[in-house]
C-alpha cells in the first residue's frame, strides 16, 4: 500500500500542552503505512524534535486568517504531496472548515465538524443548546463587560469560576476576585467572559470519536494530580458507565463528526455528573486511550480514508499516565533548517 | 453505580492495595483491612466476617468488632459499602 503523508498541527507539548505529540505517538503505532509531518507555529515547539516525524513544517498562526493557511499549504503540497492534515487545536478549525473547500481540491482529507456543530458546543452556548439534552449542567452566565459581573455573581453565589472565551478558568471567592479574573481574561483571551457556578466533586474527562453523531469509542479518565493550570498531569482510565453514556447522549444530540473531549464533574454531596465542557478536539491525554487499547487517532485516519475501522469495545481500566518534562538537547542545524526555510529538513 | 456493585468491582492485590475502577481512587489497607474486605467482596455480613476472624485469629472480640465497625463505617462513607 502507498505511504500515506499525515500531517498533524498541536505540536506545542508545553506545561499547557497542544494534542499534537500524543496523536502523533498514537499514528506511529497504527497499522497503516504513515509518513508523520508536523505542522507548527513555532520553530522551538517541542514536537518538532521528538523523534515522531519525519519533516516539520512552519504554517501561520491561526489569527493570519484561511487565506495564508491555505496559501501556505499550497506551497507545503507542491514540494510533499500532502493527503491527510489533522488540526487538533480548537483556535485552527474555524480557518480549516473554511478552507475544506480548497483542500478537497488538491485531494486532502480531513475530519472536521461543521461550523454549526463547532458553534453548538461553544462553552458560551452550550447551557442554552443542551437544555431539551437533560443534561445537568451548572448554572452559567456570560458577560461582555465587567459590570455585569455583580449581577451575575449575586444569582450564582460564591465561589464561582470565571472562565475565558477559549481557555484558562480561575476561582474567585469574592466580587473584587471575581473583578480581577475578568480582567485579567478579557485582556489575554477577549470577551465574552464565563462565569459559572462551581461544583465541589471529582473531575472525570471523557475522549471519543463521533461520526454525525455515533460515538465509535470512548475512553473515561479521572485526573489524578493537577498542575496550577487545572491541567492532568496524571490520570487513571475508570470504568464509569453514567460518564460514558451522558457522552454518548450529548454526542448525538449535538450530532458530532469527528474527536472531542468532554469535561464532567462529579458533585461530591449529591453523586451527580454536571458537564462543564466539551472541547472539539482530542486531548493532550488522548495516547492514555491508545495505551489502553483504543487507538482513536487511528480511528480517525481510517475515517478519512474510507478505509473499515476496528475499535474495541472495551479499554483497559486502571491504565495510568504521568506527564513528565525532560530537556532534550537539539542540533543547532534543526533550529537553523526551520527559521531559514521553514522545514526541519531539507 | 450502586455500593455492593462497587464493592465487587474493586481490585483488591495481596499487599492491601485497592483500586476502584469507578472513581480511580486508590487506598491502602493493613492487615485486618484485607482480610475484611476479602470476606466483603465474598458477601458475608458483619457478623460473618467477626466470626471468621475470631476463628482464625487470637483478638479480644470487643476490639475485633469496633475495628470492622470503623472499616465499614469509612468503606459506607466512600460510597463503596451500603
Amino acid at each position: 500500500m502507498k505511504k500515506i503523508t499525515v500531517a498533524v498541527t498541536g505540536l506545542n507539548a508545553t506545561d499547557s500542552p497542544g494534542p499534537g505529540v500524543p496523536v502523533l505517538r498514537s499514528l506511529k503505532e497504527s497499522s497503516l503505512n504513515l509518513e508523520l509531518l508536523g505542522f507548527s507555529y513555532d520553530v522551538l515547539e517541542p514536537g518538532n524534535f521528538m523523534n515522531l516525524i519525519e519533516n516539520s513544517f512552519l504554517i501561520p498562526y491561526p489569527n493570519s486568517g484561511p487565506a495564508q493557511l491555505i496559501e501556505r499549504i499550497r506551497y507545503i503540497n507542491s514540494i510533499q504531496k500532502l493527503d491527510v492534515i489533522f488540526p487538533t487545536l480548537d483556535s485552527e478549525l474555524d480557518n480549516y472548515i473554511e478552507i475544506q473547500p480548497d483542500l478537497d481540491k488538491l485531494e486532502i482529507k480531513t475530519f472536521l465538524p461543521s461550523r454549526k456543530e463547532l458553534h453548538t458546543r461553544d462553552k458560551t452556548v452550550l447551557v442554552e443548546r443542551l437544555k431539551e439534552a437533560n443534561i445537568n449542567l451548572p448554572k452559567t452566565i456570560t458577560v461582555q463587560d465587567v459590570s455585569a459581573v455583580k449581577q451575575a455573581s449575586d444569582s450564582l453565589g460564591f465561589p464561582l469560576l470565571v472562565k475565558g472565551i477559549f481557555y484558562e478558568a480561575y476561582l474567585a471567592y469574592s466580587l473584587e476576585e471575581a473583578i480581577g479574573f475578568f480582567y485579567r481574561l478579557a485582556s489575554k483571551w477577549g470577551i465574552p467572559i464565563i462565569l459559572q457556578e462551581f461544583i465541589k466533586g471529582e473531575e472525570y474527562n471523557v475522549v471519543s470519536l463521533a461520526l454525525s453523531g455515533e460515538t465509535l469509542g470512548a475512553v473515561v479518565m479521572k485526573k489524578l494530580f493537577l498542575t496550577d493550570k487545572g491541567k492532568a498531569w496524571a490520570g487513571v482510565t475508570i470504568d464509569h458507565n453514567v460518564a460514558r453514556e451522558t457522552s454518548k447522549k450529548i454526542l448525538e444530540f449535538i450530532h458530532w463528526n469527528g474527536g472531542c473531549e468532554l469535561e464532567y464533574i462529579l458533585e461530591s454531596s449529591t453523586d451527580k455528573l454536571y458537564l462543564l465542557e466539551i472541547n472539539p478536539r482530542f486531548p493532550a491525554w488522548v495516547y492514555l486511550a491508545t495505551a489502553s487499547g483504543m487507538n482513536l487517532p487511528d480511528a480517525q485516519i481510517r475515517l478519512m480514508l474510507g478505509l473499515p475501522i476496528q475499535i474495541n469495545e472495551k479499554y483497559e481500566i486502571g491504565k495510568i499516565f504521568v506527564r513528565h518534562s525532560w530537556d532534550e538537547i537539539i542540533p543547532m542545524k534543526q533550529i537553523e533548517n526551520l527559521s531559514v526555510s521553514g522545514q526541519l529538513k531539507k | 453505580m450502586e455500593g455492593n456493585e462497587r464493592l465487587k468491582n474493586l481490585a483488591l492485590s495481596e499487599t492491601g492495595f485497592l483500586f476502584d475502577p469507578s472513581t480511580g481512587n486508590t487506598y491502602t489497607l493493613n492487615e485486618t483491612g484485607i482480610i475484611v474486605l476479602k470476606l466483603l467482596k465474598e458477601g458475608n455480613s458483619k457478623d460473618e466476617i467477626v466470626k471468621v476472624i475470631l476463628s482464625e485469629y487470637d483478638v479480644e472480640i470487643e476490639q475485633l468488632e469496633r475495628d470492622v465497625t470503623d472499616l465499614l463505617i469509612q468503606l459506607q462513607e466512600l460510597g463503596i459499602y451500603q
